[in-house]
């Protein structure tokens, strides 16, 4: 059973009392209905699933009820770090100099177009 | 030296550390048999000469005892204390006895004796690995009805228990600084020495007692005692410290992430008669900030022609069954190494007055001054000759020994065999925690390498050969500041041989067992590799080598060895199987344990439970809640009961308990605009005091949940859910609140569980709850329908709602959940004179279905939009964003050939079509036909006299007045699409 440090409690808790809500960093645009139907497409269903750096967002429903941001290693299923809703994807490049082919490559092109918050 | 034959003629008197007046009587395929307290059942069945044990997997070969700890693989039985507790596949070298024990053999037919299954033996030629895969093929249809269950009944290990386990489980959660896993040499020095910090230390050993080696190395001693004193007054010293735990008959049986590691502690097992309310076994589940592994090493068999005749075992195994229960495993016993350590076995036995004609050593020059001492004792040491073959059935009666190069054949009769290919570090833990293992070339042998936890490994487990290192390594790992410990006489048991012997090598065809446990020969391996498994993990999937419930641990390095050797690769090339927990099957009570029968998952009951049970309701469970589903009356079955139920509630009134219903208080400065964005409808708008049917989406437009709302005050709304989706409508609306819609100041709170919901429906119920209810005008000018009031019923407070999802006029009562009960009688005390009948879940479920009511989940599936479920009027016109309104406009989602859902009359109004039916345009299409939708809902109406349904059908709303077909096993059903109002298609009811 994984621990995990949710950014809110400031501590680490044991993986039941979280949920895994998904991608980290889709973006919700504003206004949504002129969004054209390929990024919207994109928004909705297309999903990087890297082998490596995961962007993710989880629940500590359980506990304090927040959602926050976590960055994975699909591989070693570690958390590299936690960080609050809304606070902008962190520079993940120091920790990965090793290697640097398992980084999360904007394989799909669908995504290359989306805005980053 | 005379041998005492109350405890089983093999006992040797002055030997090992048992009591001889502490007798244990047990049996054994029925037989009467004594042992001494403190035995295995593996030591208490060689003192009374039993070496016959079981029968093989495959061949139903005879087989014994080969080990003395957990890594054994034949000698596997079934324990009975009675029938709902009986374990099959335990295994005898791990079992201790105790008064009364019953033990069965396995896989044997009639008998162990005589079993017929040995057939297989001879047939063995035709039996190779992967005989399966090729050899059942045609006919067909045999596989199933013929081949697999005859193999099956033949091949085999225990049979399951038939009744529940009444056994009790328990479970604890642990956290320590130091966890040492293993009680031997290291285990026990890294303790000592991380307890001297102050650190929270658990320590746990699988054995009933500390010493892990210490039991049987009997030269060995450490800080001037006896190497075995030395480990018991250490634990002892362990135990009296209050940062210690020490765990015995405990198994780490897996290392997951983050230095979490489980352990079962096996509590009554050992015990005659385990107190009632003592758990069987104890799971733990240990944090620890260090683990220190100091599991030891595992001696391995050598690989020569059967090997696994009974009486042949491992040296260390006849070491411990000599020095720790005072076993002979044998009267005249040969001796078979390629490395040191079975020559300390030769030894001690031999010293026990045990005679051991001669000790057969595969190499050629050993060195060692153990080899002289043998010599000294006037044993028979032949160095570069191997066993070619061990005789005898039941029990080895021979070793036939030839030089290693090839040469005369002598025969020595024996009635034991020891062997030692030597040892093998048990990494498994090491494996398990992600560690990557290396290969040590020199001593052919995985080590731990490349760490993935905060973890150390120590002694033999790391190949550590020395005592004095292994202790000296253990004080390390404990990073405490203990004065060193000194031992002396420290034995060291390198080298050995992996693959097969002498004599069983690849131009050869003879039985050579490299898996016990899953019969797996070294033919079987080489045949692998030349049926084309290139890879380590084929090879293990094609002949199931290592893959048995000892995982191989005395097998999978020569498994290793022999298919490397076959592929002409070098070891590590060929790779090594991946260690999985459990280490040593672990029971399904201690996994399962406190969740089963009704704590496996939690019940839900409304206030008013007891009334409903009290008055015969037969329940139905929607999610966790126990729903009344229908209230039986005598003689009634549950199609009168609800036709009753459903009449009543129009004719008259019907109470129905609403209270599983989920309900989310939304409150806040920008609670509308919040709801605005997460519901379809407008609520800007909505009055104070008034109600709405709201609709909610996902991102991509499809129907999510529904639910009324009503709002209580400019700032709060009192909004209802789907009682199975009350969980997730909560969790999705706090995803927007705090992700997307971040800036809106609004509160959720879940109060499904603190209001009670008492529904009254029908033409007569607001003459019922009328005059109970104070503080609130319920004329029909003020508290229309699709309006809520607070007020107080019954003296106690109360948000009154006027909604109906009967089509009737009628009430929600939502009061405290504690006055619940209380309300509920005082309503139907009230109401039961005028006619006022409790109705359940399926009367509720027909009258909506007569309205056209959607039920969420039932009538939609995750795919349906409001358009397509006719709730098109639910979207506010004006608005410019909530979830799904991009969803909505997605081109398939607004395009021709959607399915609608619509109403179905089957044209013979007694048939009623069942729910999931399939639908066609043309029955007379040959088949497979195109289908065209299918029935949602579908149900007897006492109400309409006849049968009625909902459909969803491709552009249903377009085929109204339509024939359609529903192609059934018995026949075609005809039906006509109609709209979906079955009763009261103008609605007036709703206003009376």
């Amino acid at each position: 059973m994984l621990l995990i440090k949710c950014p809110y409690c400031e501590e680490e808790r044991p993986e039941l009392e979280f949920r895994n809500a998904g991608e980290a960093h889709l973006v919700r645009a504003n206004p949504i209905t002129e969004q054209s139907d390929e990024d919207f497409a994109a928004f909705l269903y297309f999903r990087q699933n890297p082998k490596g750096l995961q962007f993710e967002r989880w629940r500590h429903i359980h506990g304090c009820g927040r959602f926050f941001n976590a960055v994975r290693d699909s591989v070693s299923d570690k958390f590299l770090t936690v960080y609050k809703a809304g606070e902008p994807r962190p520079d993940m490049q120091p920790q990965l100099s090793p290697a640097p082919a398992e980084l999360p490559v904007t394989k799909r092109s669908p995504r290359t177009k989306k805005v980053e918050v | 030296m005379s041998t005492s034959t109350h405890s089983g003629s093999n006992r040797i008197h002055g030997a090992g550390r048992l009591t001889p007046a502490k007798t244990v009587r047990f049996t054994f395929d029925g037989q009467n048999l004594t042992g001494l307290e403190g035995d295995t059942l593996a030591s208490a069945l060689l003192a009374n000469g039993i070496h016959l044990v079981g029968r093989s997997f495959k061949y139903h070969r005879p087989r014994g005892i080969l080990s003395a700890g957990s890594e054994e693989p034949n000698a596997l039985v079934d324990i009975e204390r009675d029938k709902s507790r009986r374990q099959p596949n335990v295994r005898a070298t791990v079992q201790e006895i105790y008064d009364g024990l019953k033990v069965k053999s396995q896989n044997r037919w009639p008998s162990l004796t005589f079993d017929v299954g040995a057939l297989g033996d001879v047939f063995s030629p035709m039996l190779p690995a992967g005989f399966y895969y090729k050899t059942f093929m045609w006919p067909k249809f045999a596989w199933k009805s013929i081949y697999e269950p005859r193999i099956r009944a033949a091949a085999g290990l225990g049979v399951t228990p038939g009744e529940p386990d009444t056994d009790r489980y328990s479970n604890r959660f642990a956290h320590c600084d130091v966890l040492i896993v293993g009680a031997g040499a290291a285990g026990l020095a890294a303790a000592l020495s991380a307890a001297s910090t102050g650190a929270s230390v658990i320590i746990c050993d699988e054995q009933p007692e500390a010493g892990g080696a210490l039991r049987y190395e009997s030269a060995v001693t450490i800080d001037g005692q006896p190497g075995y004193e030395w480990a018991a007054s250490a634990i002892t010293k362990l135990r009296a410290l209050d940062n210690v735990t020490v765990l015995t008959r405990t198994t780490a049986f897996g290392y997951y992430a983050q230095n979490f590691v489980g352990l079962v502690e096996r509590i009554s097992d050992h015990l005659s008669s385990p107190a009632l309310d003592m758990p069987r076994e104890r799971l733990w589940q240990v944090r620890a900030k260090k683990v220190v592994l100091a599991t030891g090493a595992i001696e391995r068999h050598l690989v020569f022609a059967n090997n696994d005749r009974p009486g042949v075992m491992l040296a260390s195994a006849a070491r411990l069954f000599l020095n720790q229960h005072g076993v002979a495993v044998g009267r005249k016993v040969g001796v078979y190494t390629s490395n040191d350590s079975a020559y300390a076995a030769a030894i001690d036995l031999k010293n026990a007055g045990i005679d051991v004609p001669v000790i057969v050593d595969t190499r050629d020059n050993p060195t060692s001054a153990i080899v002289d001492a043998a010599r000294s004792l006037d044993i028979e040491v032949l160095t570069g000759h191997a066993v070619f073959s061990a005789g005898g059935k039941r029990r080895v009666s021979s070793m036939s020994i030839q030089p290693t190069r090839g040469g005369s054949e002598r025969k020595v009769a024996v009635d034991a065999l020891i062997m030692s290919g030597g040892w093998t570090p048990s990494v498994h833990l090491f494996s398990q925690s992600r560690g990557k293992v290396t290969w040590d070339a020199a001593n052919e042998r995985f080590l731990p390498g490349t760490y993935a936890q905060d973890c150390v490994s120590v002694g033999a487990c790391n190949g550590t050969d020395g005592l004095q290192a292994t202790l000296d390594e253990g004080l390390a790992a404990g990073e405490g500041r203990t004065s060193p410990i000194v031992a002396t006489n420290g034995t060291e048991w390198t080298g050995g041989m992996i693959g097969s012997a002498p004599g069983a090598g690849a131009d050869t065809s003879v039985k050579a067992f490299v898996d016990f446990q899953n019969d797996v020969t070294a033919k079987d391996v080489r045949l692998a590799v030349r049926e084309g498994m290139h890879s380590i993990e084929h090879v293990k999937r094609f002949t199931t080598n290592g893959m048995a419930t000892d995982q191989g641990k005395t097998s999978n390095l020569h498994g290793l060895a022999i298919a490397a050797e076959a592929l002409d690769r070098p070891i590590p090339a060929v790779g090594l199987t991946t260690f999985r927990a459990p280490f040593t099957p672990v029971t399904f009570g201690a996994i399962v344990n406190h969740a089963r029968h009704d704590l496996f998952d939690p019940t839900r009951e409304t206030p008013m439970h007891d009334w409903h049970a009290a008055q015969g309701a037969a329940f139905e469970d929607v999610g966790q809640w126990k729903r009344a589903w229908y209230y039986p009356q005598a003689g009634e079955d549950m199609h009168s009961a609800v036709n009753r139920e459903c009449v009543a509630v129009r004719n008259q009134a019907g109470i129905f308990d609403a209270s599983t219903l989920g309900k989310i208080e939304v409150v806040g400065p920008d609670a509308a605009k919040f709801l605005e964005l997460l519901y379809t409808n407008p609520w800007e708008k909505l009055g104070v005091g008034r109600c709405r049917y709201g609709i909610m989406l996902r991102e991509d437009g499809f129907i999510y949940d529904d639910g009324v709302v009503g709002r209580l005050a400019e700032d709060r709304f009192h909004v209802t859910t789907t009682t199975g989706g009350a969980p997730r409508v909560m969790h999705h609306m706090e995803d927007y609140l705090q992700t997307e819609f971040p800036h809106l100041n609004v509160w959720l709170t879940s109060t499904t569980e603190q209001w009670a919901v008492i529904a009254v429906q029908g033409p007569k119920a607001r003459e019922i709850i009328a005059p109970l209810v104070e503080g609130i005008d319920m004329s029909n000018e003020a508290m229309p329908h699709m309006s809520v009031r607070e007020g107080k019923i019954c003296g106690v407070p109360t948000r009154l709602f006027r909604m109906s999802f009967t089509g009737e006029s009628g009430y929600e009562i939502n009061v405290p959940a504690d006055y619940g009960r209380a309300v509920w009688e005082a309503v139907y005390g009230r109401g039961k004179p005028l006619g006022l009948t409790p109705y359940g879940t399926e009367a509720m479920h027909v009258l909506r279905a007569e309205k056209g009511y959607i039920i969420v989940g039932q009538d939609t599936d995750g795919t349906v939009t409001p358009h397509d479920a006719g709730l098109t009027w639910a979207i506010g016109k004006n608005k410019t964003d909530y979830v799904g309104i991009r969803g909505l406009l997605r081109r398939d989602l607004v395009a021709n050939g959607r399915k609608q859902l619509v109403g179905l009359k089957t044209v013979d109004p007694t048939i009623v079509l069942e729910e999931g039916a399939q639908i066609v345009a043309n029955p007379n299409q040959p088949v497979p036909m195109t289908m065209i939708g299918h029935v949602t809902s579908s149900y007897w109406s006492e109400n309409c006299g006849r049968s009625i349904a909902l459909a969803l059908v491709i552009d249903g709303t377009k085929r109204l007045g339509e024939t359609l077909y529903v192609p059934m096993p018995n026949g075609v059903i005809e039906v006509e699409v109609t709209g979906m109002v079955f009763f009261d298609e103008k609605g007036e009811r709703l206003n009376g």
